[in-house]
């Protein structure tokens, strides 16, 4: 590859975007606390959508960039949704450990 | 110029992420995580998305983490305990996280013509955006506006008080 | 019903009614019996015999016979093998089922007086109608099968009326003995029939026959075994060594059952089936000379064994065991038209002899035993005389029916070439003993001083005493159609007569000699038995060790227990019982449970509603997935469609 002071090489942001995404699966794997849990996938839904930008850069297509938006728009409707069910869990169960959380009764 | 930029950056996204991994108490992974999500900005903004940059910070970093710090405040979220929970998580977890990384990272040096980000490409104007968006996928758009008020209505609905509960938190 | 008849006559009652008509009183009396009144049951149960011995006359007119009758549906029908529910009837069958319904009627008329007062009175009349279905079967049966059905149906039928009274434990393992001793010959006869199918391809008598008489050189080799698997059946059937051991202990049922079933037609069922086969054993000398020796063994050692034993009705089963070694002494030697002959008065005679026995142990009121009994003949008059009639015949004196049928066996043995004269000679042994231990019977039961105390002897009601008499006129004058008459009569089934010896009057002397030892057995139970009656018991004093082997029936019962019956029981109950039953085959179902409950636990461990499991699983699932697609087949295919996955390799 060309190793210009000025280009960055689209490889980069994938192997970024691919990291980014294996930490939010560890983090997904290994926190306990569930909002902690969430925000791994927060961060894995931006890593997908740092490769989609950088797609959508490749080829010059506005739809990659467009599909990001869209992203972002199920990604705060997820959040919102995701909390608010914490919420709940907590009202009932009084404990935010992933692990204390097991019964599909409440 | 890029260079520098990307290396700064994406040196913040990695410092952010692994940082939301090793912090005990949610409040920090929290902020780590706005330092990710404005980092990537940044990002977007080298790669030519200057909409996408922007809504970025807005949206996710303004609106989302601050709904994210909110609930940690409003569950009084101290730090994890220590427990055992899952072996399988380690087993068998990792070991698969491993092995996608790893696939990922094969194909993505195994695929050619990708090209380089440069400051002579040209940055993605936000009408050429709006113009996709409100003409070819106006009816997606719009029907992103309906989740979103289905998703406001299922958050009163899940997360308000019933009768007699006086507090959200014990 | 349309069954299909050779020759269309006005008077012509058509085979199957003879089964039939049975099989209808047995439905009728054992399903609605309990609930009929007696005099209905009566009606049915008599109504049965006399329709197929109604039957059985209308055709016996000799011009009409072979008669061959098939059922318009099949039995078997594959590629290969054909079976047809055939009954036959020809001069063989005729006789045969003439002794069986006429024999069997009479025997039904008797017991409506003998089982008056049972409680079982319409299950005893359905099961003997249910005999005399099966027996009619086997007899008129066209092919190897039907004679199967029928000859297991007698077994079942044996069986159901040893046991009748059940509730007495050796009944009931008396006729369990029964029916597994029959099991062990039919057993034998099996694989006779497996051998048939194999060697002629078809099962039907006629079409044996004429496979056979098309290769006249077709001798031994397969055949003589053949002869012996059915021969084993025969002996089963018909009691003879080693398979005897079940009739002295089928003597537990009803009298009338013992007349019937255990020496007018059941037992005969193994004679009938080795003259009906007569075609096979001429092809395999070595066989008939088995069935000689099994014949004449048999009946002598049952003769030994009839001179001690005191029931009444005991020593008449081990006559009945030594005439049927008579009659396969007779096959033995070729001469199955004289075995035939000897058949039909044996029917005659035993029968009387059984029926006159319960007469006798009705008017004592149960008695049975022969040290008991005395003085009866002027008390039972009737009784006497017809006795009397029956045990002259079966001694063997001229010119009662027994005498005939005898002769004519012995004489066929002397002129009969390898080993005739040694047959002969065992015959006439056996002849003067039969003679002597029915002659004892005779003068212990009828003559002396009453030994039995408080019991006033009254005569049996006329149902009881009529059969006796037309049973006694029987035994009188039932030989003298003659041997010549009835050869020829069965001829056209059995074949021709052997040729005559060269010595004139050789039959005449051997007679002679015959009657004079059967009187010299008489002269030896008058001495013992009438004028010195304390000798018996001072010779059985003096010779302990032989009276004791006779009087314990040289213990084979005993040897047969441990031989046999026990080690089979301490092998069912501990290799089968434990091994296989417990250990196998609980093992086996224990081990499916177990796996299934073991696969369960650990399944269910799985979901164990912990996220972060789940989600491990999900990351792996995730992984396996793009494995799977980069790196098979999958990913030819889509690049086959322009998606280029397969990165690798290049």
């Amino acid at each position: 590859m060309n190793f210009l002071p000025h280009d960055v090489p689209l490889t980069w942001y994938l192997l970024l975007s691919a990291a980014l995404f294996s930490l939010g699966i560890v983090g997904f794997l290994f926190k306990r606390n569930i909002i902690t849990v969430f925000m791994s996938i927060e961060l894995m839904l931006n890593a997908v959508n740092l490769s989609f930008v950088t797609f959508a850069h490749q080829w010059h297509a506005v739809k990659g960039q467009i599909f990001v938006f869209f992203v972002m728009m199920v990604a705060a409707a997820e959040a919102a949704v995701g909390l608010a069910i914490i919420i709940a869990v907590f009202r009932v169960r009084a404990t935010l450990s992933v692990d204390r959380i097991d019964l599909m009764k409440l | 110029m890029h260079l520098i930029l990307f290396f700064l950056f994406a040196g913040f996204c990695l410092a952010g992420a692994i940082n939301l991994l090793l912090q005990t108490h949610p409040i920090n992974s929290a902020l780590s995580l706005i330092v990710v999500m404005t980092s990537l900005a940044v990002l977007y903004l080298l790669l030519g998305a200057e909409f996408l940059a922007i809504a970025q910070i807005i949206v996710y970093a303004g609106a989302i983490m601050v709904l994210f710090v909110f609930v940690v405040m409003l569950l009084n979220a101290g730090r994890e305990e220590r427990t055992l929970g899952s072996r399988a998580a380690g087993v068998i977890g990792l070991p698969a996280v491993v092995v996608l990384l790893a696939l990922l990272a094969t194909i993505i040096l195994h695929t050619h013509n990708l090209g380089a980000s440069s400051a002579s490409q040209p940055i993605t104007d936000t009408a050429e955006l709006s113009a996709v968006l409100f003409r070819d996928l106006l009816l997606p758009f719009e029907v992103t506006s309906v989740l979103i008020l289905i998703a406001i209505l299922g958050a009163v609905a899940l997360a308000r008080l019933g009768n007699g509960e006086r507090t959200v938190s014990k | 019903m349309n069954a299909i008849i050779h020759h269309e006559f006005i008077i012509y009652a058509h085979l199957w009614l003879i089964p039939l008509a049975p099989f209808l009183g047995f439905l009728v009396n054992g399903v609605l019996g309990r609930h009929l009144p007696k005099w209905l049951v009566t009606t049915v149960a008599l109504l049965a015999p006399f329709a197929s011995f109604s039957a059985v006359l209308c055709d016996s007119n000799a011009s009409l016979l072979p008669a061959v009758e098939t059922l318009p549906f099949p039995w078997l029908n594959l590629p290969g093998l054909h079976i047809d529910f055939t009954l036959t009837l020809d001069q063989l069958s005729l006789v045969m089922v003439l002794v069986v319904t006429g024999v069997g009627f009479l025997i039904h008329i008797y017991s409506v007086g003998y089982m008056h007062d049972d409680p079982g009175y319409a299950r005893y009349f359905s099961y003997l109608n249910l005999f005399l279905f099966f027996m009619t079967t086997l007899v008129l049966a066209g092919n190897v099968l039907v004679m199967f059905v029928g000859w297991e149906g007698v077994g079942l039928a044996s069986y159901l009326l040893i046991g009748f009274w059940f509730q007495k434990p050796s009944a009931a393992s008396a006729g369990m003995k029964a029916f597994i001793v029959n099991r062990i010959g039919d057993f034998g006869f099996l694989i006779g029939i497996f051998l048939l199918l194999a060697s002629f391809g078809t099962l039907t008598f006629a079409e044996i026959a004429t496979k056979l008489a098309a290769s006249p050189a077709w001798t031994g080799g397969i055949l003589t075994v053949i002869c012996l698997c059915l021969l084993a059946g025969a002996t089963g059937k018909s009691a003879q060594l080693p398979l005897y051991v079940w009739l002295p202990d089928a003597m537990e049922g009803p009298t009338p059952v013992s007349a019937l079933i255990h020496a007018a037609t059941m037992v005969t069922a193994g004679v009938y089936m080795i003259a009906r086969f007569h075609f096979l054993f001429d092809r395999s000398p070595f066989a008939l000379s088995v069935v000689a020796i099994v014949g004449a063994a048999t009946a002598l050692f049952a003769a030994t064994m009839g001179l001690a034993q005191n029931d009444i009705k005991r020593v008449l089963a081990y006559s009945t065991i030594s005439q049927l070694g008579y009659m396969f002494l007779g096959c033995g030697v070729a001469a199955y038209s004289a075995a035939i002959f000897h058949l039909m008065t044996h029917a005659f005679f035993k029968a009387l002899l059984f029926l006159a026995a319960g007469s006798v142990i009705h008017a004592l009121g149960g008695e049975q035993d022969l040290r008991k009994m005395g003085g009866l003949r002027k008390k039972i008059p009737i009784t006497f005389w017809t006795m009397t009639a029956a045990v002259v015949a079966i001694a063997g004196i001229w010119p009662f029916a027994g005498f005939f049928s005898k002769d004519a066996i012995l004489y066929a043995a002397f002129l009969q070439g390898n080993g005739g004269k040694v047959f002969w000679f065992v015959g006439l042994v056996t002849a003067l003993l039969t003679a002597l231990y029915m002659l004892r019977l005779w003068y212990l039961a009828f003559f002396g001083e009453s030994r039995s105390h408080d019991v006033h002897a009254h005569e049996s009601p006329w149902s009881m005493l009529s059969p006796l008499v037309i049973l006694a006129a029987l035994s009188v004058c039932g030989g003298w159609i003659g041997i010549e008459r009835f050869s020829a009569f069965l001829s056209p089934v059995l074949g021709a007569r052997t040729a005559e010896s060269a010595t004139p009057h050789l039959e005449l002397y051997l007679s002679i000699l015959a009657v004079a030892v059967a009187l010299e057995g008489w002269l030896i139970a008058d001495k013992y038995y009438r004028r010195k009656t304390e000798r018996p018991a001072q010779i059985a004093a003096a010779l302990p060790g032989l009276y004791k082997l006779l009087f314990n029936k040289y213990y084979v019962d005993e040897i047969y227990n441990a031989v046999f019956v026990r080690p089979l029981l301490v092998i069912s109950r501990y290799v089968l019982g434990w091994v296989v039953d417990g250990a196998i085959l609980g093992g086996a179902a224990w081990l499916l449970g177990g796996i299934a409950t073991f696969g369960g636990a650990i399944l269910q461990r799985w979901q164990s509603g912990n996220i972060r499991s789940y989600a491990a699983w999900l990351a792996a699932g995730a992984a396996a997935v793009l494995l799977f697609v980069f790196y098979t087949s999958i990913g030819t295919y889509l690049g086959a469609h322009g998606i280029d996955v397969h990165w690798m390799g290049r």
